[in-house]
């Protein structure tokens, strides 16, 4: 379990002062300029050593991304930090408290990841919807200029750094990097292909580097406290702190900072007040958001919150958003839901993607009453695998892999539900999905 | 030079190169939608995917840069998966439509179905259905076909530079489209009906016209404008149906203006298909006997002073040394190719060719336009500088009307005075032009078809050699010609001889009653009421101008419907083949001339094509069989005074570019482009 005094983000249910004087006490822009001037490959050489693995769902490490920026720019170009700040997965909302309580640890971590990637210019891009946030993002970083942490000379450095907020308009796949950068751009939000990656063409051509918002906002702590501090937390190469978001049939639904690692049913039971009517009345957990596939209870009962451990039971770790369900739940229709955001959102650019979710959408929504042929699985389970890998974008693969997980752990129920619709018998039903 | 392995083939391919074009160049055949080599990349239709060692999942080969080492495989069980499940994705909403659908035959969705995709279908779902969208009067829309490869779209920006489509919508809901439906208004925009690889877009004027199965294709050459396009003409049985491009790297790559290929509905109407004559006033039919005995009886004892030919804008090389050795026959030097009046100095080639060449635009740095406007004159020239603007560094000036070019330009003025302006190094825009390596001066036929036009022409070619255009290794003075039979003549010679009569000395010859015979060769762009009493002989093929104050009308060929030789705006020798015989009692022309050489009593030599192009040979020695481009040896420029030059304003000749010529102003299609070029608002409304 986290110690007290282990924990980053201090304000995450924003009972303390979120502003400039409120984050000061609790410890951030301490000491910022003395960080910079350590220079540029100490920081990327801290964040590396720390293990940290970015927060939002890829869990590439962290260091390394920033390594690959340019060190020198022999055609002028400049290079760009961006945030992704458009937390749209669902059962995910950790950059939201991120951002509305703690903004100063963005701000500053934006400075620090700047002055790693030899970037001037830093752009948060954040969720439209998030109104709110974004007052508060944007008051932060008013604060942090008229205080001299931002802009010219920032922190008194001698580097200049300046960051800027953009709202997007309510698309989930502008949290994809590159169209992330795209809609920065004014266009419409569509991915890019890579190679070649943003790192060396990104926004307006520029070597770009994207990170979560919690990725940012843990490097200055990173800094502080030492690398050995963080990746002493959690597993090899699963270190550290990460906020979890625990939504659904739980009796405390909550967001919480805890070491990576932490077996999935402690978490629940010890901040989530347990499942609801409790743990053996536990039918499935999506551990990472929406886009990673589900787990059975039987896996839920050991398995640990982190990477790799997700990664062997044949989920991830994603958002870290835990989306609990009971045995009230239709799990089919649950997935069906998920189907049809992903047909919503996909972008249409790409073939697999743009046919191939509304295909397994509607496939879903007559497995859902049953009707359907028990072959069609087999044909369902087939279409996600033809558009798994195949498109531009990690939107296909989400889109797929939750269908895929409910086929492997709940097929004998879809099985049943088409033989109970062949016979005629009514649908039972439990709505706890709708 | 990055070496890879492809199926166990190695291929050392160009840097910079994709594993598409490295599979190619190891004779792999990659299936495609999206990508194509004139436009960006796209890789959104996802069919090219092939596998590559050490890479997690299959990759876009279309977008894939190669790198050295690489080992490639397009025909393993993962990459046909891959294919037949993109295969399948882009069948589920597509209409099976295939035996209405205008593309039938010839469309790359049923053959790569038939190559790469499954045998049945497994999606029992409904399809989706788009509303077709309204593009104006020459692409039809099917809009249930698209499968969103976006070639349209990017052609549209890219190439034809009007970046009027889009997609809307996103995921299944993404449509194609102008999102305020109205008219393209690209010249070019028939080119998106080739680029599309399924039935979404065709074409309107041909739908439900024909199959590709029952045409029979011809090789020929645009004589809409002076580009001298490569085209392939498809025709079945008598008629032309429609007309594709050729590629050739060198003139039109492979695009053709709308004109070029939307005109041939113009090829049936009002043509002209027998002999007529003149009688109290009024037309009628008659023999060819009959016509050529009316021209004889006309011409005996006439003097060759009181006889001129004109040629026309779409004439063949061939029928205008017919046209030009029976002129000397008759011991008339009064033949002029111009018939717009524009002064041309003929003394050298250089002089009224497009120098530079049109792929030479690409190695251009800087260009100054005087007087034309290439996006009308020459649709698809305009496609190549537009290309060579995108590429960037390549300021270009304008001297002319300030129209939109699809480009960026910096406009120095609209008539002669900015021209003046280089001359006397006033203008900024000189630094510019003194700063490029390889300058171009672009004339065209708006600054020389009026009085000053020599001056015109010396002052471009002043402002040329000034600037350093003008080298052994780079020629920069460029005439851009609007007529496709203009060069040919020049270099035949089709112009006054001895103290013969020009263009305006014949119409003033005739107002005068000094001339009482003219022989119209498709001449129908001059002022016909200035023709005066004179006998008017016209030779043409169809009812337009000319044959409207004819005495007697000879029925010629159209471009499609003869052998004959045309010289694009560069020199660029050209011969089209003959598609379908010409209508009727028709001919074709260089023949007419021939047999009414006979009548006349001044028989000329030559009796078949071959003996033609032997004497064409002749007459242009030195000027035909003359390499395209190359260097300028001579600095000295064409008569005429740079100093005399007149105030007005430079205008484009080309006002309605869908109806310059008697084919077009036929055409039902082009009129209906011209009236929605004219009121686009009517269907912007909507």
């Amino acid at each position: 379990m986290l110690h007290d005094r282990d924990r980053i983000f201090t304000n995450l249910y924003g009972q303390h002062a979120w502003r400039l004087e409120g984050a000061r006490a609790r410890g951030d822009w301490d000491g910022t300029g003395a960080l910079i001037a350590k220079g540029r490959d100490w920081i990327v050489e801290e964040v590396k050593q720390s293990g940290l693995r970015g927060r939002g769902g890829a869990g590439f490490p962290t260091g390394l991304k920033w390594s690959f920026m340019p060190k020198a720019s022999p055609d002028g170009r400049p290079s760009y930090l961006v945030v992704n700040a458009d937390e749209s997965e669902p059962g995910t909302c950790k950059d939201r408290d991120i951002l509305r309580h703690d903004p100063h640890k963005l701000i500053e971590g934006c400075l620090l990841a700047g002055v790693g990637m030899g970037a001037h210019a830093g752009y948060i891009y954040i969720r439209g919807e998030f109104h709110a946030e974004y007052k508060n993002l944007q008051a932060a970083i008013d604060e942090a200029y008229e205080a001299g942490l931002l802009g010219r000379n920032a922190c008194g450095s001698g580097f200049d750094f300046d960051l800027y907020v953009s709202r997007g308009a309510g698309a989930y796949i502008c949290g994809e990097e590159t169209a992330l950068i795209e809609s920065l751009e004014g266009k419409k939000g569509m991915p890019r292909l890579k190679p070649p990656f943003p790192a060396a063409v990104g926004l307006y051509g520029c070597p770009t580097t994207v990170n979560n918002v919690e990725s940012i906002a843990v490097v200055p702590t990173i800094l502080r406290r030492g690398h050995a501090w963080f990746a002493g937390l959690g597993r090899p190469k699963n270190a550290g702190t990460k906020v979890f978001c625990i939504s659904g049939h739980v009796n405390k639904p909550c967001n919480v900072e805890e070491e990576l690692g932490i077996p999935l049913k402690e978490l629940i039971e010890r901040y989530a007040g347990g499942v609801r009517g409790g743990w053996d009345n536990l039918l499935a957990v999506i551990p990472g958001g929406s886009s990673v596939p589900l787990l059975p209870k039987s896996i839920c009962d050991t398995v640990l919150m982190d990477f790799d451990s997700l990664r062997e039971v044949r989920s991830g770790l994603g958002t870290a958003a835990v989306i609990v369900m009971d045995k009230s739940t239709d799990v089919i229709a649950a997935i069906a839901r998920l189907s049809r955001f992903y047909k919503v959102e996909s972008c249409g650019q790409c073939t697999p993607c743009r046919e191939g979710t509304g295909w397994m959408w509607r496939v879903m929504e007559r497995m859902v009453q049953g009707r359907a042929e028990p072959e069609e699985i087999d044909v369902l389970e087939q279409v996600t695998r033809q558009v798994e890998g195949h498109t531009i974008c990690a939107l296909g693969d989400a889109a797929a892999w939750p269908i895929q997980g409910l086929i492997r752990h709940f097929r004998p129920l879809m099985e049943e539900r088409i033989a109970a619709y062949k016979a005629g018998r009514a649908r039972p039903m439990p709505l706890a999905a709708e | 030079m990055p070496k890879l392995t492809v199926d166990g083939i190695e291929v050392e391919v160009p840097p910079g190169a994709t594993v598409l074009q490295a599979c190619e160049m190891a004779g792999k055949e990659i299936p495609r939608f999206c990508y194509h080599e004139r436009l960006s990349i796209a890789g959104n239709c996802r069919m090219c995917l092939v596998e590559l060692e050490k890479a997690p999942k299959p990759i876009a080969s279309c977008a894939y840069p190669v790198a050295d080492n690489m080992v490639v495989h397009t025909d393993t069980p993962t990459v046909r998966a891959a294919r037949r499940g993109v295969m399948e994705f882009l069948l589920i909403n597509h209409p099976l439509d295939c035996p209405i659908c205008d593309q039938g035959g010839e469309c790359d969705l049923q053959d790569q179905a038939m190559g790469y995709g499954f045998d049945h279908s497994r999606y029992a779902e409904n399809k989706r259905a788009v509303k077709d969208k309204e593009l104006g009067p020459l692409i039809k829309t099917s809009m249930n076909r698209c499968i969103h490869c976006t070639r349209c779209v990017r052609f549209a920006t890219e190439v034809a530079g009007v970046p009027e489509l889009g997609a809307t919508g996103r995921g299944e809901q993404m449509e194609i489209g102008t999102y305020v439906e109205h008219a393209l208004t690209s010249e070019l925009s028939g080119n998106m009906i080739d680029l599309c690889p399924v039935g979404a877009l065709t074409s309107k004027p041909y739908a439900f016209v024909a199959r590709p199965w029952e045409l029979v294709r011809t090789d020929g050459i645009d004589a809409t404008d002076a580009v001298g396009s490569n085209i392939r003409i498809d025709s079945r049985g008598p008629q032309v149906l429609r007309i594709l491009p050729r590629l050739n790297e060198a003139v039109n790559e492979e695009w053709i203006s709308d004109k070029a290929r939307f005109s041939v509905d113009g090829l049936t109407r009002r043509r002209l298909d027998r002999p007529w004559m003149r009688e109290g006033g009024k037309l009628r039919p008659a023999s060819w006997a009959e016509a050529f005995a009316a021209i004889a009886a006309r011409a005996s004892g006439l003097g060759g002073d009181r006889i001129a030919a004109l040629a026309g804008d779409m004439a063949d090389l061939e029928s205008m040394v017919a046209l030009r050795d029976l002129m000397a026959a008759l011991g008339s030097g009064n033949i002029d190719c111009r018939q717009d009046g524009a002064r041309i100095d003929a003394s050298r080639r250089d002089f009224y060719l497009f120098n530079s060449t049109i792929a030479g635009i690409e190695r251009a740095d800087a260009a100054l336009l005087i007087g034309t406007n290439p996006r009308r004159e020459a649709a698809v020239l305009n496609s190549r500088l537009r290309k060579r603007w995108l590429a960037g560094r390549f300021p270009i000036g304008v001297i002319g009307e300030a129209a939109d070019l699809t480009y960026g330009y910096e406009h120095l003025g609209d008539g002669p005075a900015a021209l003046t302006a280089l001359l006397d190094g006033s203008a900024a825009f000189l630094e510019t032009l003194k700063a490029a390596k390889h300058p171009m001066v672009i004339v065209g036929q708006g600054a020389l078809a009026r009085p000053d036009g020599a001056a015109v022409l010396a002052a471009a070619w002043t402002v040329a050699r000034e600037i350093g255009a003008l080298s052994e290794e780079w020629h920069g003075f460029n005439m851009l010609h609007t007529a496709a039979a203009r060069v040919g003549a020049l270099d035949i010679g089709f112009l006054p001889h001895g103290d013969g009569r020009g263009r305006d000395g014949i119409l003033a010859g005739c107002e005068q009653g000094d001339v009482d015979l003219v022989w119209l060769l498709g001449a129908d762009e001059i002022p016909m009421e200035r023709l005066g009493r004179a006998f008017v002989v016209y030779q043409g093929h169809h009812g337009d101008a000319g044959a409207k104050r004819a005495d007697v009308i000879l029925p010629g060929a159209a471009y499609v419907e003869k052998d004959g030789t045309w010289l694009n705006t560069e020199g660029r020798l050209q011969q089209g083949f003959r598609a379908v015989f010409p209508p009727g009692e028709a001919k074709e022309d260089w023949a007419i001339i021939r047999a009414a050489s006979a009548v006349l009593g001044a028989t000329l030599s030559y009796n078949d094509l071959a003996g033609v192009r032997a004497r064409a040979a002749a007459l242009g020695a030195g000027r035909l069989d003359a390499p395209v481009g190359g260097g300028c040896a001579d600095l000295g420029g064409p008569s005429g005074d740079p100093r005399a030059l007149a105030t007005d304003a430079f205008a484009s000749p080309v006002r309605d570019f869908y109806r310059t010529d008697p084919i077009g102003r036929a055409s039902p299609t082009m009129a209906a482009c011209a009236a929605t070029v004219a009121a686009p608002e009517a269907v912007a409304a909507e």
